[in-house]
């Protein structure tokens, strides 16, 4: 079975979680161009790599970060938000899971 | 009818014709070079040479050619699609598929089958009639038909789903067809040769050189080439080509895997497709069933297939066809789609003066392939894209002008 890990609820089967896109953080709408704008509305990191991503745990309703590798579909740790803004988020990294396709989810 | 038939029959000996020439090493300089040898790379350079007379360019396949998305997909080819600007454009994609057997000198086997989307609920049913209102004003031949008419069409299909969601009626679009796809990238491909373009399999493009916001030369794994205009049309591959540009875009890479049954007797004639059950589904020339789902739920650079799948795609498949039961899957495969978020592709000029995108063709490419090709060679010849694929040019995003296609998109993503 294929598995990833909430950092509330442990290692849980796939077909319990979303994926919720690339974590981003947004311009100050206040101060950034209308272009720069609409790049953000838009635009992603599409290239193969490392990448922050948001994930949710759809029966606790829990949504976490996790660290995959898009090429390789390896997740080297997940935590919640509020612990990686905590400075050292060493803390919280979690053992490796190897993620793959859920039961099909109608988006 | 293709006239080589005829004259191979008369003949004594029949030599293994080459569709195009074996070339290792690509010259210093070309005007245009192409990225990906997959049905849209080859047609651009076949109309590139057939419609503006340019043949001094090069095709770069880092695989082999047609082993893409153009031989990964589905085959269907439709134009049923939701925004005018879109029915147009695929309209004008079926009508050269139409007559391109006899243009390219091969059978594509292509099949006018007619191309029933199942509604299972009254939402459904309101996005087929607008489907059909906007299909018929602009001339295409689509209406939405009651469940009499599928049962006339399809009498094995179980109308109640195994009760799980009883079809309402369909969306009916009678020029949907399939075609042999890897022979539409195999006949391109040798219409292009034909003319004097050269394709070069094994050939990694490495980086894109840009200089003053002007393309200049590309590095490959086969040496370094000049030139000034170059046209990105890698499907899957397309972040890793444009991060090397540095053109950032929306595109995001989803497998969408499919996967056929052993072979049958003909039995299913029409094209079927249902958003509910994320099925869609025809018979080929061979017997199989050819059947695909969604998208994969998540981003992932990999042509990797999973069970997850199989299992999801046949239980629909037996709830409308109970009685496929027996019958044994036996391939299954992926490719990667490169999705855009307005379900419509990306194509036309860039930010970077002689880099062109025929891109973000996600789950719809293949019944694009000669339109696309058709206006991308336009495009690059001109340096200005043609009227007909202005509502998919990049800078629609920045203009916040998307080209909402995701109710056409064959099954709910």
């Amino acid at each position: 079975m294929k598995l990833l890990t909430c950092p509330v609820n442990g290692t849980r089967p796939l077909s319990e979680f979303i994926f919720g896109g690339e974590f981003r953080t947004a311009p100050d709408q206040n101060t950034c161009s209308d272009a720069d704008w609409a790049a953000y509305v838009h635009n992603r990191q599409g290239a193969p790599g490392d990448k922050k991503e948001w994930w949710y745990h759809s029966p606790s309703g829990t949504w976490f970060i996790a660290e995959r590798n898009t090429l390789t579909d390896k997740v080297s740790r997940t935590y919640l938000l509020a612990d990686a803004k905590k400075a050292d988020v060493k803390k919280v990294a979690v053992k490796k899971a190897v993620v793959k396709k859920p039961v099909k989810e109608s988006k | 009818m293709p006239f080589r038939l005829l004259k191979y029959a008369l003949k004594k000996e029949h030599p293994a014709p080459r569709f195009f020439k074996s070339l290792e090493t690509p010259k210093k300089s070309y005007d245009v070079v192409i990225i990906g040898g997959g049905g849209h790379g080859l047609a651009a350079a076949y109309y590139l040479a057939k419609d503006h007379g340019i043949t001094n360019v090069a095709v770069l396949e880092k695989g082999y050619i047609g082993g893409g998305n153009t031989g990964r997909n589905t085959t269907i080819v439709r134009s049923n699609y939701l925004t005018p600007e879109g029915v147009n454009f695929y309209d004008a994609s079926v009508k050269i598929y139409e007559g391109l057997s006899e243009e390219l000198d091969l059978n594509l086997f292509y099949s006018t089958r007619g191309h029933f989307t199942l509604a299972h609920t009254e939402s459904a049913m309101r996005t087929m009639r607008w489907r059909a209102e906007v299909n018929k004003h602009v001339g295409v031949e689509s209406r939405v038909v009651g469940p009499d008419e599928i049962a006339k069409a399809c009498p094995q299909l179980d109308l109640s789903c195994s009760g799980q969601a009883p079809i309402l009626g369909a969306l009916f679009h009678a020029p949907g067809s399939v075609a042999r796809h890897d022979g539409v990238a195999w006949g391109y491909a040798r219409g292009a040769d034909g003319y004097g373009a050269e394709i070069y399999q094994n050939t990694e493009v490495l980086s894109i050189d840009v200089k003053n916001g002007k393309v200049c030369g590309i590095k490959t794994n086969k040496g370094y080439i000049e030139t000034k205009q170059v046209l990105s049309a890698v499907a899957g591959f397309t972040p890793r080509i444009t991060e090397m540009v540095g053109l950032e875009t929306p595109i995001v890479i989803h497998p969408l895997q499919a996967c056929v049954t052993e072979p049958m007797k003909p039995w299913l004639d029409t094209i079927l497709v249902s958003g509910s059950l994320h099925v869609y589904v025809s018979q080929s020339s061979r017997g199989e069933l050819v059947m695909g789902s969604s998208l994969d739920p998540y981003e992932v650079h990999s042509t990797r297939s999973t069970l997850d799948f199989v299992e999801g795609l046949t239980s629909h498949m037996l709830d409308m066809f109970p009685f496929l039961s027996n019958v044994k899957v036996v391939r299954q495969w992926a490719g990667m789609a490169d999705m855009t978020p307005d379900f419509a592709p990306i194509m036309g000029k860039t930010p970077i003066e002689g880099f062109y995108l025929d891109a973000g063709w996600g789950t719809w490419g293949f019944k694009a392939t000669p339109i696309s090709g058709k206006t991308m060679a336009q495009t690059i010849a001109n340096d200005s894209a043609p009227d007909l694929i202005h509502t998919f040019r990049l800078s629609r995003f920045e203009d916040y002008e998307l080209t909402g296609e995701k109710g056409a998109a064959s099954v709910g993503h």
